[in-house]
């Protein structure tokens, strides 16, 4: 791995990158964009990635997008965003509404309808196992692991159970949360 | 069933609202989305939207995909079906359209100011802090989001073979390194032998 960094040539070059990423995506785009940007197309040094990829997770949005449109900014401007965007979404994109509309069609078929069950059934364990794999990152939390976890099932059931909206949830577990992580970063004694 | 120009803008304005409090992915959002459109409005039924995030899982590409599909799916039926053709296609397209716009617009456009104004403010204590504080309910909205998808809870033996097939999928992404496509081959192969 050197410390030379390629450009895109152009646009058109950017559009077909994403594209061909977009394309190898399963399952979600993260696996494969660091494979193609550093280590293929060499955009990107290992450093100039994670440096990039921490603010495309701290801003809202899907971190393949928010980098997507921060790599297609800062090579050609507000021109080489919707580009990149553009190739990110627009292949993946006709070829899943093609995909529901295919399905629409084919519903009544008990064999597809009993697939896509089975699939749901793996799609929504891979969610759960995903964040499952996601516990590892509060350890080293500022507000502590048993709080960590009690401020965790606060939130599932206010939101799979009780089904309030993201919004209010996040202004009444969100929020004070923060709060709270603050108050321990700034007074890390603060407990009794 | 069909949408009126005022509902086609309360659907607009609640992923426009979604959007920039997706941090950690626009799937935790889905809860709300589901609890908008399938239990207060009606628009979608369970299957539908459940369907949605499985084709958009499925199929390659980023997975905030799956509120083109919710889009779709509202234009088609806005438009008559799909029995109605074109027309109807058209209409789900471009619903498609506005709903991914919805959910990416406003959060595109704050990634691209602070990119643009080189803010490398993720070192700020207030922004660790808020990052600190908010670890916990990203893993529970994504734990929600996972719940959602589960076929009826019941103890039903009907359901039984899929909350197994969850489970061990479960492990699977928890504990191992295995490819995705593996397991999403091996529960299409199950539900095609009509074991699930």
């Amino acid at each position: 791995m050197t410390d030379e960094v390629n450009r895109p040539r152009s646009c058109w070059d950017l559009f077909l990158t994403f594209t061909w990423m977009a394309l190898q995506g399963f399952g979600g785009v993260q696996a494969v964009v660091q494979r193609i940007l550093v280590d293929q197309k060499k955009w990107l040094t290992p450093k100039g990635f994670l440096e990039d990829w921490s603010v495309a997770q701290t801003l809202p949005g899907p971190h393949v997008v928010n980098l997507t449109l921060m790599l297609g900014d800062r090579y050609f401007g507000g021109r080489g965003a919707l580009c990149a965007i553009t190739g990110l979404m627009l292949a993946p994109c006709t070829l899943v509404l093609c995909f529901a509309a295919l399905y629409q069609g084919l519903y009544e078929l008990p064999a597809v309808r009993s697939m896509l069950h089975a699939m749901g059934c793996v799609v929504s364990g891979m969610i759960m196992g995903n964040a499952l794999r996601l516990l590892q990152g509060l350890k080293g939390n500022p507000m502590g692991l048993p709080l960590c976890y009690a401020i965790l099932a606060i939130g599932f059931v206010v939101v799979a159970v009780w089904r309030i909206p993201l919004a209010l949830a996040w202004l009444m577990v969100g929020v004070p949360s923060s709060v709270w992580a603050w108050r321990c970063m700034v007074r890390p004694k603060v407990l009794p | 069933m069909s949408l009126n120009a005022t509902d086609w803008l309360h659907m607009v304005l609640h992923f426009l609202s979604l959007s920039l409090i997706t941090f950690g992915g626009v799937v935790a959002a889905a809860p709300d989305m589901h609890r908008y459109l399938v239990d207060q409005q009606h628009w979608l039924s369970d299957p539908e939207f459940n369907s949605s995030i499985t084709l958009a899982q499925i199929a390659p590409g980023p997975n905030v995909l799956f509120v083109a599909i919710l889009g779709w799916t509202l234009g088609v039926q806005a438009g008559g079906g799909m029995d109605a053709g074109p027309v109807a296609w058209a209409w789900g397209v471009l619903a498609a359209f506005l709903c991914l716009l919805g959910i990416l617009g406003p959060s595109g456009c704050l990634t691209l100011v602070v990119s643009r104004w080189g803010l490398r403010y993720q070192e700020r204590i207030g922004v660790r802090a808020f990052k600190a504080g908010m670890a916990p309910l990203l893993i529970a909205l994504m734990f929600s989001t996972g719940w959602l998808l589960l076929p009826p809870i019941q103890a039903d033996a009907q359901h039984a073979p899929g909350l197994v097939l969850t489970a061990v999928s479960v492990l699977l992404m928890w504990k191992t390194r295995i490819h995705v496509l593996w397991l999403l081959a091996a529960g299409a192969v199950l539900g095609l032998l009509g074991w699930v």
